[in-house]
Formats: C-alpha cells, structure tokens, sequence
C-alpha cells in the first residue's frame, strides 16, 4: 500500500512499488487527464508535476513519488500560473487533437512558476520534451510568451 | 589462530549460498553437493559471460573477442566429448584454468583469465569441472581463431607465461581479517576483476603496480576501482558497493553498463551477500591509485541557466532532460541520476556514448526503466555535441567529444 | 454483385454494395436506420428535424429548449471540423456558436456519405468542401421551418419575420424563442427551395471564433478513446507478429498468467492479447510470453530490395495515366534533356493518442467506442468479426488524439473485437507505441523518373514515371480496369506549368511485407515534392530566379500566380541573403485550394541546417474559420517537415525498425520557428486545407538547402543525407 498526494488530496493505492505513475493514475484512480504517448520519456504527455517540477509519469516509478507532492492536468487551473496558462492556451487557440495539451500545459507552467519571464531558449530548454504531432508550436510559444512578457 | 581458521573454512568448506550444503568437506561431499559448489564458483568466475553466445546454448563458446591482430573465439565447455571439453581429464582441466595450457598441450590466449584462474585451489576447479559436467553436452565445433601472425603462434605463450604467470594458489593474509582474505580472493581469484580493471603492460600483462586503476575495454572504461575516494570506490560505503553488485547500480555512484551489466547480472548479483560485502571490503582496502577519471563534482547544478543555445543543450533537452534533469539528479530510476558520476566526467566520454549509442536496461528493472537507443534516430555530429554538453555541463574534465570519435566508437561491436 | 465504380479520383472510389479491404470483404452496406449511438441518444424525440431523419434532419435537431445539435459527418480529430461545420449550420440558423452542441454521426453510409470521397468518411481534406452547401441548408431548412411557425401562430406572413440569436422576431415586438416552436416546425412541410446566405451577410462565417471542442482540452477533461471506462472493463494490449504476413505457432503463458492483474491471455492468428486491469500489467504480462512466431514468407526481406525493385521499376513503362501531345517525339527531337529521379521514404502515421479501442462483445450485440475515420467500416469489421447483424452494432465515436489517415484504417478495430469475442467482459485495447509504429499501415515509398524536353530555352514537356504500392487498391480492393492510382498520380497528371507533351505513367510496385495506407497530404503530397523539386532544378539549369522561372510557366493559372506573388511579397524573396542561407519556394494546387510556401535556412558547417523562416499563402477561397485555416497550415507544415527531415521506415529481415520516438524522430518546439500563415482573400468555393501545407513543405525545403548548400537532395528524408537541425 502506498499514499500519494495528489493534487493535495492523499490517496491510497494497493500496487507493486515499481507501476509508473501514469498508470496509478489512469487505470488506478481513474484520472485520465494524463496521457499516454511513448513510455520511454520521449513524448511528454504523460508530464506531472512533482514537487512543482514537471515530470514524464510513464517512467516514474510510484515508489519515487511517495512523499512528494504530485500535481496534474485536472488541478493546474487551481493555481494562479496554470490559469493564465490554460486561458492563454485558449486565448491562442493552441489546441488542435489535444492529445498532447495536457502535458504541453503542465510543462509550460513548470516553467513559468520557475522562470515567469521565460524567453525563447528557455522555452526551447523546457518544452523540447513535449511532441506534438500536429505540431502546434506555433501557438504553443505564442502563448507562453505571452503570459512570460504579460 | 582463529583468522586463518575462518579463513579455511571460508575458502574451502562453505562456499554455498543458501545453506544448501552448510556442512560437510569436498571429500565428503556429495556428487550433487559438488556440482552445486562448483555452479556457484562457477558463477563467481562468470564463465557464462565469455562462453555463451548472445542466442547460443549455455557454455557453447563462440564468443568473438576482437583484437588488434584478429580474432579469438571461446571454446565450448560442455561436456561434449567431440567438440567440447568431455574427453577431458581432471588433470587437463585444472591444468587449463591453473597454467593456461589445455589439452592438447597447446598454450591459451590471455583472453581467457587464467593468469586469475591459477589462484584457484584444485578442488574448487575441480567442483567446476564437475558442474560443467553435469550440464548438457552441446555439439557445437569451436570457430577457428583469426589472428594474423606472429600472434597466430601459441607457442609464443609459453616465454609470455614464464614472465608473466605466476601459476600459485591464493595464500591467505593472516593480519587480514576471514572476510577480507574472502573478498581478495574473489576479486583477484574467480572474479579475475583486474582482467578488466587493471591496466596492462606493453605484453598486455596485468600491471600490478596500478592493480584496479581502471582500463579499457571493448570501447568501455572500466573504471578505477581502487581504494581512492576521487578517482576509484574509495568515496562509497560498504552498502553502497554491495548494492552496486545486487542491484547494478549504487545512486549518484554509478550503474552497471556495458560489460558490467553482465558481469553484475549472471556474476556478481548470484553471489551470497556475505561474498558480496566480503568484496566491497577489500576493495576498499586496496592500495589507492590517483588516476583514470576521477568522479564529477556536483556543486550548483541546479542553479545552472536552463537555456537552448547549441547543439548539444538543445539534444539534451530534447532527448535526455526528461529523465535525467538539466540538475542531473534524475527523477525516474536510480540509474538516471547523473550529477557525480565518472561518466560524466570521463574526457573520452567511453561510457557516455557506449550508453547512448546501446541504451541500458538495468537487469531487473521494469520496461519502463530503460534508457532506448539513440544510435540510429541521431547522427555523429548531434552524438558528439550532446555528449560535449553532457561533459561540460555535469563534469570538469574539459573534454570535447568529435563526431569522429563517435563515429570510431559505433564501429565498436559490444557482447 | 455490383463491382467498385471508379471516377477520375481516388476520392470516388468507393461505390456499390461491395467492397474488399484490408482483407476483408464488406457485403452490405447499413439499412437506412440511425442506430443507437451518441448521436442517436441527444435526438430525443419531439425535436425539429426528428420527423425528417433524412434532408436537413440528418443533420439539426432543435430541442425544446432552444439549444441545437449538429450532427457531424465529420469526426474531429483536430482539424477544427466540428466547429466549422457548426458555423455552418449557426450561421443559417441564426443561433450563436455557444447555442450548439455538436455529436458525430453514426455510422449510415446512405445518409453520410462524402459526396467526394463517396463513403462515410473523414479524410482527403473534404470535410468543408462537402458540407458547405449541404449543412448550410440543414441549418437554413430549420430556420425557415421556425419562422413560418412563428408567423402561422402569430397570423402574420413569414416575410414579416426574421430569426436571430435563436429567437423568431416579428412585428410589433412579437418574439418567440426557437424551443417554443419546435412542435409547430415539425409539423410543417420541409421547404424545398431554400435560398442561402451571400457571404456579405455572413455573421460567422470568416470569423476567427473559439473552437467549440477546446475548453476541455486544456484541463483534462476531454475524453478519448484511450480514456474511456465502461463497467466491468479490463485493459489488453498485444504483441502482433513482427513480420507482416506472419502468424503465431504457439505460446507459452504461464509466467504472464501470474503477474498480478493478469486475467487472461487470448491467442489470435497473428497476435496475443494480455489482459489485465492495468496498461502496466498487460505489459510485463507481455514480457513474460515465450511466443513462438511463424514469421512468415516475408521474414527475409530488407528495404534494399524493397528501394531496387521500385528503382528498377521507375525505368519501365507502366500504365498511362495521363497524355498530352507526343513526349516520345519531342524527346527525340529536343536539343536537351533533363531527368532527375525522386524518392520518398515509407512513413508512419504515429499519432500520440495510440491505435485504441474499447469494445464489449454480446451474444447479439456489440457496442464499439472508438475515434474511427470510418464508422460505418468499423461497424462492418465488427459484424464480421462476431457474425453479428451489423444494426446490432453500435459505434460510439470519439474525439481522436491524431490520425493523419491512420483511422482510416480498421485494422486496430477488427483485432479489438477479435479479442473482445473470446471474452464475456468488455475490454480496452491499448497498442504500446511499439506496437503502433511497427504495425502501422505506412506511406508508400516512392520513386518517380522524370525526363524534361528543351528546344533551346523552352520547354517542351516531360516525361514523369511514378512506381509505388498503390494505396488504393489495397483500400479499394482492386484498381479500377485502367490500371491507374489515381491518387498516386493527382497532381502530377495536372501541373501548373504549361507545356505541350506531357506524358504520366504510373508503375505500380507492391513492396512485399509492408502494408500501405493513407498519409496526410496523399496524392498532392507525393507528386508536389516531385514537381516542385523538379521546376527548381530546371530553373537552376536555366540560370534563371526560381520564382520568375515558375510565373513565366504558369499559364492560365490565375491564383496560383497570385499565391506565389503574395508569398514573394511576404517572405522578403527579392532581398539577398548572405552565402550560406537560402531560400525555397514551392506552389501547387492541392485539395481545391492553392498553396505557395518559403523556407528560409542557414547551413551551420556542411550539414547543420538551421530553419530561420517558413512562410505560407494560401488562397482556399471562402474560409469558414480563419483560425482553423491558419492553425491547419501552420501544424501541417510542420508535420511534413518532421517526415522530409527526419523520417523512413526500414526493414530489416521482414521486420520494421522504427519503434518509438527516440529512433523515429518528430519536429520538436525547438528545431523550428513559427510558421507565418498568409490567406489570400477569396470568394472562390471552400477548398480544403487540413493537408495542404503538409503537401507544400518538402520541395520548399530541399530547394532552400540547395540554395543556401548547393547539395541538391532527391531522396527524403534529409537526414539519409547527413543533414541534422541545430
């Protein structure tokens, strides 16, 4: 048995110590917010936030996660950043498929909760990870910038 | 005289994990009692690592070692009587593993560790032996070696052997303790870590003034592991060494690639934890040597800038941030983590693109823990700048890794 | 049995009462009726447009309360289509964009059809152009049914009223709201003469609105596939044959059967299922088979022969698909000639939601939830699979995490109900992303010849030889009797450069061991690359500026002229660059719409490419959306710069090589600049626009690399040349 915090609720689960997160969270706990895309870290929108800081949860062992706060798609909106972030997203019109938007979103506001006046490199440094096949980066920069230079 | 009782008990009565055979002597042992003894000195001396084929049957040989001067191919040491080691005596055998000189009376390559062997007592080759032979006979004719002459004359061997071999057994330290004595053994008998870690001589003889500096192999470094805290295993703790050899990986010290990761999983990771620890133990006694790649420093990682500017930052927060961080602390699996490491450190950066160009699987762990492959998505020029960036952004040696030498490096085959 | 009829393009192709694909033969078509589904349960009866399932009640329903649904022929998985067609209909039907709510069709071929590609389907950016004129109607037949009940219960003439914001006005301040009058409308006789809108009386139309379907995208709230629960659902997720055409000979599962979660394991022909409660399960249960394949009449085949055959092939004369004037003769008596050789590389759709499907298989019914480009196939798999009546199917659609014409496909589909069938609860499969690009239905890959005439200066036509796999007759079942692809061969049948002699043939090769399938930019994609590289190198030839080159040429071509002189215009073409950049342009008329795009580079050393620019006009005519329009071209460009960078799918021993991300490579935020997007005004008929910048990015960027490196590349992708993005 171990005890997540998620997005500030605790929660127990009954799974081995080494099921990623993503999976406690989709097929366990049912919050499907967090996708699936590659398993090997390699895509990004499976991005959570750990302490604060965005991480790939298809590789995240859940025993890694046990004493850190996690944060997800379904509660970004609660804090401040992840608002501007998810109006700013809409503002722009980023969203095509939106398969990946959840991560995109979680590792934009990792970023911005870090960096608020993030520029192009550290953009490039923070959202690299993040693919999108129908290549909305266009937009995806547009609107980070403009929460960062708001 | 308590210590060198142990020490005999140690060495010759209880070998055995699990207390399988908790008492008893070889001679009164059991036929199966022996073979078990000798499938843990078996273990122990990881013949499986050099005898098996990456889809081979167990211990048919045929494994290529590539040298500068062609190749050398392991025998097959099942106990088949027309192509393996079936028709053998016990006297040819432990002539084999003690002097180098097989059956036929023709002289081995070095490449085969018996210059470690021959600290192996009789018995215990012998409980090899019978362990071998108790496995299936697999016919499976040797390959011919392909080295180009003089190399090609194995007589050659003997004047190499009279320098260079001492063929003694392992003589008990008695101002050491039971466990150190164990451990030296190990690591110097069956285990033969100096094969790989201790670097040679001009006549390729192991260099004993820097026994455990460090070498490399197969275009893999394996590292000092001498007692020196920068440049060798000094810095680590006792657990962080056994669970090194359990596990494959010891965080923030270093994890099993290459070569390694075999030898922790079909040797080092079979052994008892006693012998495991015994290990670690002396490996920290041993005398310390100040050279190879010394580990990396980790101050202020975390406060570096996080920005895209070349090449290889933008490879590496494409790629490689997601798991391992731009603070290097990896926040996925123990193996991760790469702030401290040697690997990151090395200016050759050995390692670093064997990891890159074969990926890892730390043995055991879940799919899910894997480092994939970047051999065929990414090209020379993005390998050698991501690995430039690696080096200067979590180390201090100054190194440039070229596009050439990752070209070289992927021409490398590993087993 | 009425065979296949084919028309002049691939998109009218599908057509009679029989229809093999993948395999598979699909007998019968559905009977008139909208089964049970999403849409079915938000048409609750007593709505305006329920009395008229057919017309414009296929497509409405107006509820007691006023609000709208629109149901949507076209599924949406990104492109923007569920908002543009509810503009559509919102803007005949006089209601705001909020006041609709927008469901996919069910599957119902007879109601659905696309009149181009002449199947329910999305696909071959049809979705505006087919639904202009007929959800416009829909939205205005309702309309006009609420104002004359309006009028009838107020005892005026309809003439005296007008709809708006969902309420009926008429005079002397009567109102009354679209909800109160549902019961009148549907008891009105359906007009039949129902007049449209002018575009300058357009309200939404050509407005930038907010996507109806991106508030819950943002915040996790949307539901694909892969989200979906039902009762009782376990997971399964499979390990199919690695070689194409293989099959499975046995396997051992008791170390799977006993990794917690694992409930069962289910053998099919060419695969095995593990299912679990979790993804996580599934997969090490996967690990733990010993399987023992039989891999199969194809597990010795490599891309090299693969690439010589089709090589070989492009030297041979096949069938003639299109001929002007004499290119044998003018060959003969030209001063000069000029051939090049083209070749594109085998592709994976890999979108990031993967191949997914949840299904729940009955003694006499089955209910399908899948985001599907292809209901009505996807009930018809389903019924094949079980033996079950195909009414008895039910095809929830979903929103779809990225298709790019992979969903065209049913193959996913079929294995889910397949594994579903020897299972009393319903099951979720979920495809490893290695499952997925290894058992995709991939791109052909291509080789064209093609010989250019000259008299002097001028040329006289060329010769154009295009070998490949057909993808339509593997989608179709066969090649209609002359032998033509026309979807390989559109575009290059019709270029927009005027010459006397052109002759096209088409070479059909089947590659052994690779199944091929729809990409996004089909057709227009393929030969765009070839034409548009192939003017290039003859402009360079001719010492002459690239873009004069081409306007000189383009005779009778109107607005693709004036695509190219806006691009020229906007992308700075005239001002020189330093040695070492380049520029490149590429023009096409590609899914009724036409389309110029520029790629600005800078070479860092002999093969670091650095993407400076990438600007793009396009002249669609009249846009619905022109956020959607513009969002299209900007993600399409970059999609098909992903795949002319970095992207081929090998093979090695029968085996596909390419198995996730880090080996198969996507453009990454950080690799390219915003794309800058251009619309020409127009009042010309909707063209399509979901594969058009797609189709226009390869040559732009092998001409720019020419230009700034000198190094002329024929082969995508890029990276086989060394090249690499700094």
């Amino acid at each position: 048995m171990h005890t997540l915090s998620i997005n500030g609720n605790e929660q127990q689960v009954d799974v081995p110590g080494d099921m990623p997160l993503l999976w406690v969270l989709r097929d366990v706990l049912g919050m499907t917010g967090t996708k699936f895309g590659c398993g090997i870290a390699q895509c990004g929108v499976c991005t959570v936030h750990l302490d604060g800081k965005a991480v790939r949860s298809c590789v995240l062992p859940i025993s890694s996660a046990v004493g850190h706060e996690i944060s997800t798609i379904e509660a970004i909106g609660e804090t401040e950043v992840g608002q501007k972030v998810q109006a700013s997203w809409l503002e722009h019109e980023v969203v095509q498929c939106g398969y990946c938007q959840s991560g995109q979103i979680m590792s934009a506001v990792a970023l911005l909760e870090k960096q608020p006046d993030a520029d192009d490199a550290a953009i490039d440094a923070a959202m690299a990870g993040n693919l999108c096949r129908c290549a909305t980066y266009t937009r995806i920069r547009a609107a980070i910038k403009s929460v960062s230079q708001a | 005289m308590n210590t060198l009782k142990n020490i005999l008990v140690l060495l010759g009565l209880s070998l055995v994990s699990g207390g399988a055979m908790a008492a008893g002597t070889d001679t009164q042992a059991s036929a199966d009692a022996l073979v078990k003894k000798g499938a843990y000195l078996a273990k122990a001396a990881d013949c499986v690592a050099c005898h098996t084929t990456k889809k081979g049957k167990p211990f048919a040989g045929g494994v290529e070692f590539e040298l500068p001067f062609g190749s050398l191919f392991s025998p097959n040491i099942t106990p088949d009587v027309d192509t393996g080691i079936g028709a053998w005596t016990d006297d040819e055998f432990v002539s084999a593993l003690q002097e180098g000189v097989g059956r036929d009376g023709k002289h081995y390559y070095p490449a085969f560790p018996y210059t470690s062997y021959s600290l192996m007592p009789r018995d215990e080759i012998l409980a090899i032996k019978a362990y071998l032979f108790s496995l299936p006979a697999v016919k499976q004719a040797p390959i011919e070696n392909t080295l180009s002459f003089p190399f090609n004359q194995r007589w050659g061997m003997f004047f190499w052997n009279a320098l260079f071999l001492d063929n003694q057994r392992y003589e008990p330290d008695s101002k050491q303790s039971a466990e150190w004595n164990r451990g030296a053994y190990l690591v110097q008998g069956p285990g033969h870590c100096g094969e790989c870690h201790t670097p040679r001589t001009i006549f390729q003889s192991l260099d004993k003034d820097q026994a455990l500096a460090g070498a490399p192999i197969q275009g893999w470094q394996a590292y000092n592991i001498s007692a020196d805290p920068l440049y060798g295993i000094g810095a680590w703790s006792v657990e962080d060494l056994t669970h090194y050899m359990a596990k494959g990986y010891a965080s923030g010290h270093g994890f099993a690639g290459g070569p390694m990761a075999s030898v922790v999983e079909h040797s080092l990771s079979q052994l008892t934890p006693q012998d495991q620890k015994a290990i670690a133990v002396y490996l920290k006694s041993t005398p310390a040597h100040s050279s190879g790649i010394a580990r990396a420093t980790t101050d202020d990682l975390s406060a570096r800038a996080v920005v895209v500017d070349d090449l290889g930052s933008k490879i590496f927060a494409e790629a490689c941030a997601a798991c391992h961080r731009w603070d290097g602390e990896g926040n996925q699996s123990p193996t991760a983590k790469l702030a401290g490491l040697k690997t990151v450190n090395d200016p050759a950066a050995a390692n670093l693109l064997g990891v890159l160009l074969n990926g890892h699987s730390n043995m055991g762990s879940p799919v899910d823990q894997r480092m994939p492959n970047f051999a065929k998505g990414y090209n020379d020029q993005e390998l050698a700048a991501v690995s430039s960036f690696v080096l200067k952004h979590f180390g201090q040696s100054g190194g440039v890794v070229t596009p050439e030498a990752v070209a070289e490096r992927r021409k490398v085959k590993s087993h | 049995m009425e065979k296949p009829r084919f028309k002049s393009s691939r998109r009218r192709f599908l057509q009679g009462s029989t229809l093999a694909m993948g395999g598979l033969v699909l007998s019968t078509w559905l009977p008139p009726l909208i089964a049970r589904s999403a849409a079915a349960d938000a048409v609750a009866p007593g709505r305006l447009g329920e009395q008229s399932p057919t017309g414009y009640g296929a497509f409405v329903r107006v509820g007691h309360d006023g609000r709208v649904t629109v149901i949507s022929p076209k599924i949406e998985m990104g492109q923007g289509t569920h908002t543009g067609i509810a503009m559509m209909v919102a803007e005949e039907l006089e209601v705001s964009l909020d006041q609709v709510e927008v469901v996919d069709a069910p599957p119902n071929h007879k109601l659905y059809s696309d009149a181009l590609l002449e199947f329910q389907g999305t696909g071959g950016s049809t979705a505006t152009r087919v639904t202009w004129e007929p959800l416009r109607q829909a939205g205005a037949t309702a309309r006009i049914l609420l104002i004359q009940a309006a009028a009838l219960g107020w005892k005026v003439a309809p003439s005296q009223c007008h709809a708006e914001n969902a309420v009926v006005f008429g005079p002397n301040g009567l109102r009354a709201g679209y909800g109160e009058l549902v019961d009148a409308a549907s008891a009105l006789p359906v007009p039949t003469d129902v007049p449209l809108k002018k575009p300058e009386q357009f309200k939404l139309i050509g407005k930038p609105l907010q996507r109806v379907d991106t508030p819950n995208k943002v915040n996790g709230k949307t539901k694909f596939t892969i989200d979906l629960s039902v009762p009782d659902m376990q997971i399964a997720s499979t390990l199919t044959c690695p070689v194409h055409g293989g099959t499975l000979r046995s396997v051992d599962d008791s170390a799977a059967r006993k990794v917690p979660g694992v409930r069962d394991v289910v053998k099919l022909d060419n695969a095995v299922a593990v299912i679990a409660s979790n993804y996580w399960a599934c997969q090490q249960g996967l690990n733990a088979l010993k399987i023992d394949w039989d891999l199969g009449a194809n597990a010795s085949i490599n891309s090299a022969e693969l690439e010589q055959a089709l090589q070989d092939a492009s030297s041979r004369d096949g069938v003639i698909a299109h001929k002007t004037g004499d290119i044998s003769a003018s060959l003969k008596s030209a001063s000069s000639q000029f051939e090049a050789v083209y070749e594109q590389a085998f592709l994976s759709h890999s979108p990031l939601e993967p191949m997914t499907c949840v299904v729940h298989v009955r003694p006499d019914a089955c209910d399908l939830w899948v985001g599907t480009q292809v209901p009505v196939f996807a009930q018809q798999t389903a019924a094949q699979v079980t033996g079950l009546a195909p009414e008895t199917i039910t095809v929830h659609n979903q929103l779809i995490g990225g298709a790019f014409g992979r969903r065209l496909d049913f193959d996913f589909i079929t294995q889910a109900v397949a594994i579903a069938k020897q299972v009393s609860y319903p099951i979720k499969l979920i495809w490893s992303r290695e499952e997925d690009m290894t058992h995709d239905m991939y791109r052909p890959h291509y080789v064209d010849r093609i010989t250019a005439a000259f008299e002097g200066d001028k040329l006289l036509g060329w010769q154009h030889r295009i070998a490949g796999a057909s993808v339509l007759a593997r989608y179709a079942g066969s090649l209609p009797e002359n032998g033509v692809d026309a979807d390989a061969v559109e575009v290059a049948i019709e270029p927009l450069y005027a010459m006397d002699n052109l002759q096209v043939h088409y070479i059909r090769e089947e590659p052994k061991a690779i199944p091929v399938s729809w990409w996004r930019g089909v057709g227009p994609l393929r030969s765009t690359y070839v034409l548009e590289s192939f003017i290039d190198e003859l402009a360079h030839n001719a010492k002459a500026d690239p873009l004069e080159y081409r306007l000189k040429l383009m005779q009778g071509q109107p607005r693709a002229q004036a695509v190219l002189k806006m691009l020229a215009e906007k992308a700075d073409w005239k001002t020189p660059l330093p040695a070492g950049q380049g520029r490149g342009l590429s023009v096409s008329a590609v899914f009724g719409s036409f389309v110029a795009s520029m790629v600005e580079l800078e070479m860092q050393g002999d093969k670091g490419v650095r993407i400076k620019r990438l600007v793009s006009v396009i002249d669609c005519g009249l846009v619905t959306n022109p956020t959607s329009v513009m969002a299209q071209i900007e993600g399409g460009t970059l999609f098909g710069l992903s795949a002319a960078f970095f992207n081929e799918i090998l093979l090695e021993q029968g085996q596909v090589q390419q198995t996730n991300f880090h080996n198969y490579r996507q453009i990454r935020i950080s690799e390219v600049p915003g794309v800058e997007v251009h619309l020409m005004p127009s009042l010309e008929l909707p063209g399509g626009v979901g594969e058009a910048g797609t189709a226009l990015i390869a040559p732009a960027l092998v001409n720019a690399l020419h230009a700034a490196s000198g190094e002329r590349v024929r082969r995508l992708p890029l990276t086989r040349a060394g090249y690499y993005i700094v």
